[in-house]
């Protein structure tokens, strides 16, 4: 009761929660609800239909199978960057420091060109890749690469903080030990920075599944090779297929809900883990 | 004092010249040398090339290619739509970051966390999900559908759509800058102006705000980047209508579209100058938020 008191003691919850309320459902809630009311109204058989159809479930393959690899791949190039940010001092250090937010600043779209004249057969690297037969530009691969790009700064971000802030002494008492800089490094620092290394992942493959604007330049967009999910539902809509737009929109909800679910866990474990740490 | 020492977690940790002299924490000469050409190779191949590119192809055919594709008519009027959107969305999130900020940060009720996470919930949301929710309700089959045309009221493939996903997909941002900070801030000082007798507006703005006020420009400049560059949503809702509903990223598909390419690189590289613009900002204010920090915590 007390409690209660001395919260009141400030004007406005009225009026700020009623307005955060009033706006969340009103942007959010109201317009979100429609997905699943719509997707439980047009009932089983057609629901599977939709998402079970052969192309879209190409498109599933590719989606989360690019996403996986290249949170991956941002996942080592992302450690070994950000322990070069927080371990050494080099010059320039500075701007590529301000550089790594790039993808999340750069408009997905001007990406997207951006990388497909970079990676087509007469840009500046995929002139050298096709002829060694690494074709990029309008394929698979050309999905993994945007989703690299738009990947990168979820890894860096979350590890360079915990990185910053692990506390020199047991790398100190590791020496003393006797422990080589690679033992240390594998028994001392990889463990602490695993829930970060995970968080990371988790947060840049949750990205790369949503990814529209810098994929669709680069994809190609050939069906059942480089179609990707969010692709999918534009190419429903275009047919005025609202319902199997909406079904596979829900299918992608409830695995964003369900990473969102999974992220959440793992921050709490982060928290917990540096918090005992200390 | 605690809250803040438990925001600057910078204070206390060594710098990287330190820990390169310390025998400890010092790696090898040929081990530096491979993370860092590994590292900032794969930094320059993937981030500083598309970069540089955008420029580069940009100016390809000369400066006069460059402006002629950009005071065109419809490149024109995807700006000013740009400009027009973000002009409405970035203030009506930042009424709504305070109000929810304030909301969560200086009381204390029930379901709070569950709104933190309601509030979060459009960046895990897919863009192109993000506009199909604005056309299962304005579109002609969806719920409003029916009365929006009888009233001659459009929404969907017209400003008001590309408005409102925009809305949706920058929703986030200045709320989750502030909710943290002023959750550390506690509420002492607003508690200290009340009770002295100031008013509410009062105590915003002479108490709060200044507390505020680099993380408020922080969460503006970012939710502004992403509601200027705003792509996969508002393709979704635009309906691509030259010159009237085409904002400057849906701009850039139809020329790149067109293989009018040297025309979409002057187009993208407005917005790719916008990117660096709010980078700059975004680094200029972190380097102080940490200098603060680091002159309130004694070393």
């Amino acid at each position: 009761m007390g409690r209660l008191r001395t919260s009141r003691v400030l004007p406005g919850f009225g009026l700020s929660l009623g307005y955060t309320l009033a706006y969340l459902s009103l942007i959010v809630l109201i317009p979100f609800s429609a997905v699943f009311i719509r997707a439980s109204g047009m009932g089983w058989d057609a629901f599977w239909h939709a998402v079970s159809d052969e192309r879209v479930v190409a498109s599933y393959k590719l989606s989360f199978g690019a996403s996986l690899l290249a949170a991956a791949i941002n996942t080592v190039f992302g450690l070994v960057l950000a322990w070069g940010l927080v371990r050494y001092s080099f010059p320039g250090k500075k701007l590529v420091d301000a550089l790594i937010d790039l993808p999340f600043a750069l408009p997905t779209a001007v990406a997207g060109i951006s990388l497909t004249a970079l990676y087509a057969k007469n840009g500046w690297i995929g002139q050298y890749l096709e002829p060694a037969g690494l074709k990029i530009a309008f394929g698979p691969a050309g999905v993994l690469v945007a989703l690299i790009f738009i990947g990168l700064p979820f890894i860096v971000r979350t590890v360079q903080p915990i990185l910053e802030d692990f506390d020199t002494e047991f790398e100190e008492a590791a020496a003393t030990l006797g422990a080589s800089r690679w033992q240390t490094f594998q028994r001392v620092v990889l463990p602490t920075l695993l829930p970060a290394l995970l968080t990371g992942f988790a947060l840049a493959f949750a990205r790369a599944v949503g990814e529209y604007g810098s994929v669709i330049f680069i994809a190609g967009n050939i069906p059942m090779v480089s179609e990707i999910t969010p692709l999918m539902i534009i190419t429903k809509l275009e047919q005025y297929d609202y319902k199997g737009a909406t079904a596979i929109a829900s299918v992608m909800l409830v695995v964003s809900f369900s990473l969102l679910l999974v992220i959440n866990g793992l921050q709490a474990w982060t928290s917990r883990r540096l918090g005992s740490a200390t | 004092m605690t809250a803040a020492a438990a925001t600057t977690p910078l204070a206390h940790s060594a710098s990287a010249r330190r820990l390169e002299a310390s025998l400890a924490t010092r790696d090898p000469g040929w081990v530096k040398a491979v993370v860092l050409t590994v590292g900032l190779g794969f930094f320059a191949v993937f981030l500083l090339m598309p970069l540089i590119a955008v420029f580069l192809e940009a100016f390809r055919k000369g400066w006069q290619t460059y402006l002629a594709a950009l005071v065109e008519p419809d490149a024109l009027s995807a700006i000013r739509l740009t400009l027009l959107t973000a002009a409405i969305a970035v203030p009506l999130n930042l009424v709504f970051g305070v109000a929810a900020a304030w909301a969560v940060a200086k009381f204390d009720f029930r379901g709070k966390q569950l709104l933190i996470s309601l509030i979060d919930l459009p960046f895990s949301v897919s863009p192109v999900v993000a506009g199909l929710i604005y056309v299962l309700v304005f579109g002609a089959q969806g719920w409003l559908g029916p009365w929006l045309s009888d009233h001659d009221i459009r929404i969907v493939f017209a400003v008001p759509g590309i408005v409102l996903a925009t809305v949706f997909v920058t929703f986030p941002f200045i709320a989750r800058e502030l909710i943290p900070l002023m959750q550390a801030q506690g509420r002492d000082e607003e508690e200290a102006a009340v009770t002295l007798g100031a008013s509410g507006w009062q105590t915003f703005r002479r108490v709060t705000l200044p507390n505020i006020k680099w993380a408020l420009l922080y969460g503006v400049i970012l939710c502004n980047a992403r509601a200027m560059g705003e792509f996969g949503a508002v393709s979704v809702v635009s309906g691509h209508i030259r010159g009237e509903t085409n904002t400057m990223p849906l701009h850039v598909e139809i020329l790149y579209n067109e293989y009018q390419f040297a025309a979409a690189f002057a187009v993208a590289s407005l917005l790719a100058l916008l990117a660096l613009v709010t980078l700059a900002v975004k680094t200029f204010i972190e380097r102080r938020a940490k200098r603060a920090g680091a002159e309130e915590t004694p070393t």
